[in-house]
């Protein structure tokens, strides 16, 4: 009991990095979501393929070995694109960058779904209709698409939301001090792991039953009529 | 890339490669034979286990696969009694400990599938096999199960690649699974690539060849339909 006192308040300042982390990635996710839809629904062949070929990727390889390439790998590339091109010196990527920018990559590819799946439910008529009133496709993605996006993608989107959050844990991993590392730490110091783990184990569940409760009320709000 | 060096230890990514699918298809096994009995009391609100199932399912589905594991692995030695239990041999090892891991984490998973597709067999399938003489039991076994089964198939093939897609972190618990090869590779010649990028290609065709085999068991199993 003394330990937990002691070593507690050290699991709970992961906290703040898997918050943190969670909500830049959910943000990157969303930005690589909405483009990688609008490649998919391209006129232009080659711009489907890249989209498919981003997807295709993303659903193949798992998510740890993604990190672990972007990572380890992602260093090397970017001083050795440095050295050859004489742009820039050595640049060292910290883990949290490299996290944000793997989960943003990774939940991208699902979002990319959620979005497409979204847009392809409103009934082909009502662009239709838009268009030959004289909207322009600026207006009618405005005016009449996005309002749709929204609460169709919503449901998806909370769910990947919930996976996303748990997937940072992952962060652990490439040593960033989220609240799997430090109660691992915590754990191996006191060597009381089973308390400690436990202790990170409902703070996650925690943070999903108030994600799951806002998102339920946010979900109420979008409902469509 | 040294694809010599690749070549030169193919036997490292052979043994990853038999763990990895001796640790899915075994982890497949187990999760979805637990969760029938799981699904069932939800679907048929027994009293008292269906709340329990749910919170089964829910606490799984809520925290990460990683704390589980770690939970398992290292939580689990640190007390006197489960090291001088019988489950001694097996909790000491980490192979088992990610199959037991991966096992009861999937069937939470599996469960709400199954729940889902025992909910959407038709009323007039029970009643049908009711009006034939058959017994509650023999209708569920011969009638209802097989169906919500075959209806399951194309959520379940997710499933499939999601337990892939997780039965990577077995390699942060020393198990040489895929990853696992490819970590030790790296480690042992002071390269980044050669591992992760092989093991990433190993992935890629295991989702491809599992897509390809759902999509002929859905074609053969969902014909009915």
């Amino acid at each position: 009991m003394d330990q937990l006192i002691e070593f507690g308040p050290m699991v709970l300042g992961g906290l703040k990095v898997t918050i943190l982390l969670a909500l830049t990635s959910l943000f990157i996710a969303t930005c690589f979501g909405l483009a990688g839809a609008a490649l998919k629904l391209s006129r232009s062949r080659v711009l489907r393929m890249v989209g498919s070929a981003y997807t295709t990727l993303v659903r193949g390889i798992p998510d740890l070995v993604l990190m672990l390439l972007i990572f380890f790998g992602g260093q090397i590339l970017i001083n050795d694109l440095g050295k050859l091109t004489g742009l820039w010196r050595y640049v060292e990527i910290d883990p949290f960058t490299a996290g944000m920018f793997t989960l943003g990559f990774i939940f991208g590819a699902y979002m990319t779904e959620t979005f497409r799946g979204a847009f392809l439910a409103i009934p082909a008529g009502q662009i239709e209709a838009a268009q030959s009133i004289g909207m322009s496709p600026r207006t009618y993605l405005v005016r009449i698409v996005w309002p749709q996006i929204v609460p169709r993608a919503l449901p998806t989107f909370t769910n990947n939301w919930l996976v996303l959050l748990k997937t940072t844990a992952l962060v652990s991993i490439i040593g960033l001090h989220d609240i799997v590392y430090n109660a691992y730490q915590a754990g191996r110091t006191t060597q009381e792991p089973f308390i400690f783990l436990m202790v990170s184990f409902f703070i996650y569940l925690v943070l999903t039953l108030i994600s799951d409760f806002f998102l339920r009320k946010l979900g109420r709000v979008y409902a469509l009529k | 890339m040294d694809l010599a060096l690749i070549y030169d230890n193919w036997e490292l990514f052979a043994r990853g490669l038999q763990n990895t699918i001796i640790l899915v298809s075994c982890s497949l096994l187990f999760g979805g034979v637990l969760a029938v009995p799981l699904a069932m009391v939800q679907a048929y609100n027994v009293p008292v286990l269906g709340k329990l199932a749910l919170g089964y399912s829910y606490v799984f589905r809520g925290t990460p696969l990683l704390v589980q594991l770690f939970i398992i692995y290292y939580g689990l030695a640190q007390f006197e009694t489960v090291r001088n239990s019988i489950f001694w041999p097996v909790l000491r090892e980490p192979f088992y400990c990610a199959l037991i891991g991966f096992s009861l984490n999937g069937a939470a998973y599996a469960s709400e599938i199954f729940r889902g597709a025992l909910l959407d067999v038709g009323k007039g399938y029970w009643e049908a096999a009711m009006a034939c003489g058959m017994s509650w039991a023999a209708a569920f076994r011969r009638i209802i199960l097989p169906i919500a089964l075959r209806k399951s198939i194309p959520a379940y093939s997710n499933e499939v690649i999601f337990v892939l897609h997780g039965s990577v972190l077995a390699s942060t618990i020393t198990v040489v699974d895929i990853l696992g090869a490819g970590r030790q590779l790296n480690g042992t010649y002071y390269v980044t690539y050669e591992g992760f990028i092989t093991a990433a290609a190993l992935y890629m065709a295991i989702v491809f060849t599992l897509s390809l085999v759902f999509r002929a068991l859905e074609f053969k199993f969902l014909r009915f339909m």
